[in-house]
């Protein structure tokens, strides 16, 4: 169906369109009004010159990058590696403490113990303990690698956050979708597995993900255990010139690994937004 | 007419609330029973019970002549014979129309994969829905929805299916769709256990009619003998509040 619209519409559509061509303006202005600012402040500051010859140099950048870039593909092993883990064990811990079933007790202890020693335990603390801890074991058949033992704390730490977010997901889905499930004659791992958890990943995509970009840059702390990732390789070079130029390309390195993800978990946020205000629910 | 299901002095308390009491009824195969009552008095709850999504305090369901009330059944395959459908549809809103009503075929009925979409599409064609199979649920209008909600209970083949207030959240004119849809069922020969606020429907489809008051069958006929020819106090207040208010 077409139709003209009247006088009184498009007055309307025009006053929208000014409205929004003023946005734009002022946001551009303000903008150039902010980032000019800042430059002035920054350019002059006392120290400007000398923090601009030891962060930001070029000759050091150039010369450091092909072993940052080494070292940051270490760290783009590790952490896929250590989110796959994460999200498979995240998963079981999260099922382990939404079981109701008196059998499954210890399990559900074992579970909620875990959740709270590893939230509470700070990253740095766990990297230590296991990556100098473990090898003073001499278990059989652990390699001592500092890349492995360092991937074994990130997998045991994230896990236990991607847990308590999953099953915050598992606990928003409506009772009456399980009633429904069971009503229809679906155990109980065939209601969890077809009904529930679907639900469950889709209402909590983006606390996940922003978890796992988190997890991305925290797998550049590996480095403390002596594992030549990006941070590491970037202190080396450092070390040689005593010029800190090498870590910000580390830092900008890390930004880039993890902005496919941020963007990703925003884009999936805003259409979590819409799909919500089209069905109403405000 | 065999007997398909019969409950046997069930009662149901919640803490000291005692909502059902003695309630003792059979349902011959094939048969459409209405249960009617104001609200709290105890249909819902009755309709959960039969469906064993509560725990009987007391008494016995029998479905086919086997106690399915007794302890450590296997719950499962007994409301897999028992077909469900709520008040608040309780589609599952990740899954097309279409996956909705083959869930449960093929994951209790193990059915394949091509049978189930088969009888779910033919289903669909039936009451004019199939235009619908691939859409997700929240872009069906209510009255599509629980017609949908039906077909999925009806698609695991259940003995008895379950209707608990299925129009109370649907304008007059979805309710038709709906009730349209029952009638149909009921054409089919299947045993339908109906709690319902839409009399003149109950008048049409019932064989018997049962009225709830306080948790015990206050009177029970056939609707003639409820709707025209009342006994009890409560069951004439009830159907004058019904009049009063233009339901009747």
């Amino acid at each position: 169906m077409s139709y003209t619209p009247s006088a009184l519409q498009l007055q309307r559509e025009e006053a929208k369109r000014r409205a929004s061509r003023r946005s734009t303006a002022v946001a551009l202005l303000s903008t150039l009004l902010v980032s000019a600012l800042l430059t002035i402040i920054v350019a002059n500051a006392q120290g400007a010159e000398a923090v601009r010859e030891s962060f930001f140099n070029w000759y050091y950048a150039k010369k450091a990058f092909p072993r940052i870039l080494d070292g940051i593909f270490l760290n783009l092993r590790v952490l896929l590696i250590a989110e796959f883990f994460v999200l498979v064990f995240g998963l079981s811990i999260a099922i382990a403490r939404t079981t109701t079933s008196p059998v499954l007790y210890p399990l559900r202890l074992i579970a909620t113990i875990y959740t709270d020693v590893f939230r509470g335990m700070p990253l740095l603390l766990v990297l230590f303990l296991v990556g100098l801890g473990i090898p003073g074991l001499r278990l059989p058949y652990v390699p001592n690698s500092a890349v492995f033992l360092g991937t074994v704390a990130l997998i045991l730490t994230y896990s236990a956050y991607v847990a308590e977010v999953i099953r915050a997901g598992i606990e928003g889905v409506n009772p009456t979708q399980r009633q429904a499930a069971r009503a229809l004659g679906l155990s109980q791992p065939q209601t969890l597995q077809h009904v529930v958890l679907p639900q469950a990943f889709r209402n909590v995509t983006p606390p996940l993900l922003n978890d796992l970009v988190s997890l991305q840059k925290d797998s550049g702390l590996i480095s403390v255990l002596g594992a030549v990732d990006a941070i590491r390789a970037a202190g080396i070079e450092t070390a040689q010139s005593f010029n800190f130029t090498p870590y910000v390309v580390a830092g900008a390195l890390f930004v880039l690994l993890t902005i496919p993800l941020t963007r990703y978990t925003d884009w999936l946020i805003r259409r979590q937004d819409r799909a919500q205000k089209a069905q109403g629910a405000f | 007419m065999s007997e398909l299901l019969e409950l046997n002095g069930l009662r149901k308390s919640f803490g000291s609330n005692l909502v059902l009491d003695e309630i003792s009824l059979k349902f011959p195969q094939g048969s459409a029973t209405v249960i009617i009552g104001a609200s709290g008095s105890g249909k819902s709850t009755l309709m959960r019970c039969i469906n064993l999504l509560e725990e009987l305090s007391d008494g016995q369901i029998l479905l086919e002549g086997e106690d399915i009330s007794q302890y450590g059944i296997n719950l499962d395959s007994v409301r897999g014979k028992i077909g469900s459908v709520f008040q608040a549809f309780n589609l599952f809103p990740h899954l097309t129309v279409l996956e909705n009503i083959t869930l449960a075929p093929r994951l209790v009925l193990k059915k394949s994969k091509e049978e189930a979409n088969q009888q779910a599409l033919a289903l669909l064609k039936r009451f004019g829905l199939e235009d619908k199979a691939d859409a997700y649920p929240n872009l069906l209008s209510g009255g599509q929805q629980q017609r949908v909600a039906i077909l999925r209970a009806i698609a695991t083949e259940p003995k008895v299916l379950l209707l608990d207030e299925v129009t109370s959240a649907l304008d007059p004119v979805l309710i038709a769709e709906v009730l349209s849809l029952i009638s149909e069922l009921k054409a089919d020969g299947i045993t339908m256990i109906i709690s319902t606020h839409e009399m003149g429907f109950a008048k049409r489809i019932a064989d018997r009619v049962i009225f709830l008051s306080g948790g015990r069958i206050n009177e029970s006929g056939t609707p003639q003998e409820i709707f025209e020819n009342a006994q009890s106090a409560e069951l004439k207040g009830f159907l004058s509040a019904l009049h009063d208010a233009g339901r009747l």
